[in-house]
């Protein structure tokens, strides 16, 4: 038998892990409430970025948690076109071909990262990498409490534009009712692309709250955006807070499930649930919308 | 028979490409296009003629192969067996998967994810199940004769990978011409309207999954005989799940030459890529893959084979545009 120590330190692990997860997750679900299409290539974007932010570290020095700050604008902008100048005009407004142009684009950025930079699994060293604090029964390191923190904050922030400025309220109008958007002189494709570009920023975020503390290869985006997508349909696809309490939930199932039954199965742990909820409760725990 | 004649006449060319004295390096890249054009033919079905986007059709060919494989290293079957029980399993696992994702109403997004869901979960699955050889794989011993279904010459693997996609081409073309295939297609323009006129959507579109993994499972099953290998990450990878739409997409979605044509562009592509590079660069291919994924839903949304048709219908003039898009 377990003691409890160790499951409150795997709940609390799983939970600092979950905040992250949150957060593509959030990015996820903002593109999806809006676009109402799954972005595949979400986590490629987060590689790209886990990728940024280590040559930035790497090759200028920058730490990824100023580097944040430049990048998430940098991403936006990346999104922003990507949807505008790429998404929007190739699918025609189907949403079956804006799903393919994802996966697609997906399927270009991760094999083009392979082509620069190999295979090669990359780590970055901060001299603060280890620190942290001790509670007795579990040891929380710093760079995973930045991230914690910091998830909460984009949130906010998110809500924050959403709620109190002119372009959050034509984000909902769109989300609401597109061709009504449309007739009060809301340029939808403008929106769309500022859609995307936030989903985007929130994904150069998750990088660089990350790279302290995980390795980036050009697959490493990959495992984060699966979880997502069950976080995403968890909570309810498009729904905020669903997205941040759902990533939480996973970080925690995830902990536990290794911790009782290994690694490899702890994922299908997370996948099976995923499938079970798709099919039992496709609008999720918090969600309207089937 | 009338409406099959396209369909000969195109087996009956590609059949007398070994005679014409061709290299193994060109039949064995020959063998490898008709594999993928078989995986997409089972797509095609699903997708291209029902509209339901399977992102995850990597689940029926792993299956496929994983039952040939396993069948005959570990239960001693005869390889013909085990390949049509590897067929049969695609088909039950379609059943299943239709069964359960269509019955709950899932579409678009969340049909894609949970078909790549469930084909995550089975490589998982795959990659530490002892029966599967787990991470190490499953090697099928080396045994060149007929009854192994295992053969010597490259033209006798390239004449079954035909007749197998012969088969593929045939069955898609009967169900274009059924009133099966109508309900299929309405399913796929508006599924309520659809069901509204009284199609059984759910039925309608659980039978074409089951076609659609019989025979992206047969492309498994022959992907082991051909390379007496396979492994978690080959039978369940996203690589398949990706060709298997590519193909269909790039070729023409509903159409029933569609995938074939797609087939050897793509692979034609992939092999230019990697002599461009001089293969020594991983990814390469897969890039151009994208790439070409991304332009042709841009420029030419009903693939290569709907563009060359409206191409010719306009050429002709008063030529209605409905028609366009019809192999």
């Amino acid at each position: 038998m377990l003691s409890p120590s160790i499951l409150i330190a795997a709940i609390v692990n799983g939970l600092l892990t979950g905040a992250v997860y949150a957060l593509v997750a959030l990015g996820l679900t903002l593109i999806y409430g809006v676009l109402h299409i799954i972005n595949f290539a979400h986590g490629t974007l987060l590689t790209a970025a886990m990728f940024a932010a280590y040559f930035a570290y790497r090759l200028l020095g920058i730490d990824p948690y100023a580097a944040v700050f430049v990048l998430a604008p940098a991403f936006f902008a990346v999104g922003y076109a990507l949807q505008r100048f790429v998404i929007g005009p190739a699918s025609h407004g189907d949403d079956r071909n804006m799903l393919l142009v994802t996966l697609g684009l997906a399927v270009v950025i991760e094999n083009a990262l392979l082509f620069a930079f190999r295979a090669d699994t990359r780590t970055i060293d901060l001299p603060y990498a280890f620190d942290g604090i001790d509670l007795g029964f579990a040891f929380l390191p710093l760079p995973r409490l930045i991230g914690f923190g910091a998830v909460f904050a984009v949130a906010l922030v998110l809500w924050l534009i959403m709620n109190a400025t002119d372009t959050g309220r034509a984000i909902r109008a769109v989300a609401k009712e597109k061709l009504g958007a449309e007739l009060a002189g809301i340029e939808v494709a403008h929106i769309y692309a500022v859609t995307f570009g936030l989903g985007t920023a929130c994904v150069a975020i998750a990088a660089c709250l990350l790279i302290p503390s995980y390795y980036v290869n050009p697959a490493a985006g990959n495992a984060f955006v699966l979880v997502a997508f069950t976080i995403v349909v968890l909570g309810g696809m498009g729904s905020v807070p669903g997205a941040l309490v759902g990533g939480l939930v996973i970080g925690v199932v995830e902990s536990l499930s290794s911790l009782f039954f290994g690694e490899s199965l702890g994922q299908i742990g997370i996948f099976l649930l995923f499938i079970v909820v798709l099919l039992v409760r496709p609008s999720g725990l918090f969600g309207a919308r089937a | 028979m009338k409406g099959l004649v396209p369909v000969l006449a195109v087996v009956a060319v590609l059949a007398a490409v070994p005679l014409a004295g061709v290299s193994n390096v060109t039949l064995n890249f020959l063998v490898v296009a008709l594999m993928t054009a078989l995986a997409g033919q089972g797509w095609n079905v699903l997708g291209g003629y029902g509209g339901q986007y399977s992102f995850g059709h990597a689940a029926f060919f792993g299956t496929g192969a994983y039952i040939t494989a396993v069948l005959q290293v570990r239960y001693g079957i005869n390889a013909w067996l085990a390949f049509g029980l590897g067929i049969v399993g695609g088909a039950l696992l379609g059943a299943v998967v239709g069964g359960l994702t269509f019955r709950s109403g899932l579409r678009g997004s969340y049909f894609a994810l949970v078909t790549l869901a469930i084909a995550e979960v089975l490589r998982i699955s795959a990659s530490v199940a002892p029966i599967t050889g787990a991470g190490v794989g499953t090697l099928v011993k080396l045994d060149l004769h007929v009854a192994a279904l295992q053969f010597q010459s490259r033209a006798a693997f390239y004449w079954t990978i035909l007749a197998l996609v012969a088969v593929a081409l045939i069955v898609t073309r009967q169900i274009e011409r059924s009133r099966f295939g109508v309900w299929l297609i309405a399913v796929r323009e508006n599924e309520d309207a659809a069901t509204a006129l009284g199609v059984n959507a759910t039925a309608i579109k659980l039978a074409a999954m089951v076609i659609s993994g019989a025979i992206t499972a047969a492309a498994g099953c022959f992907y082991v005989q051909y390379f007496l290998f396979i492994d978690s990450g080959l039978a369940y990878g996203s690589w398949i799940s990706i060709e298997a739409l590519l193909t269909p997409i790039i070729g023409g979605a509903g159409t029933v030459f569609g995938p074939l044509v797609g087939a050897l562009l793509v692979r034609g592509l992939g092999e230019g890529a990697r002599m461009v590079t001089g293969g020594e660069a991983p990814g390469v291919d897969l890039v151009v893959y994208g790439c070409v994924l991304v332009l042709i839903i841009w420029l030419a949304p009903r693939g290569l084979i709907g563009a060359l048709a409206q191409l010719r219908g306009r050429l002709k003039r008063p030529a209605p545009l409905v028609e366009a898009g019809h192999g």
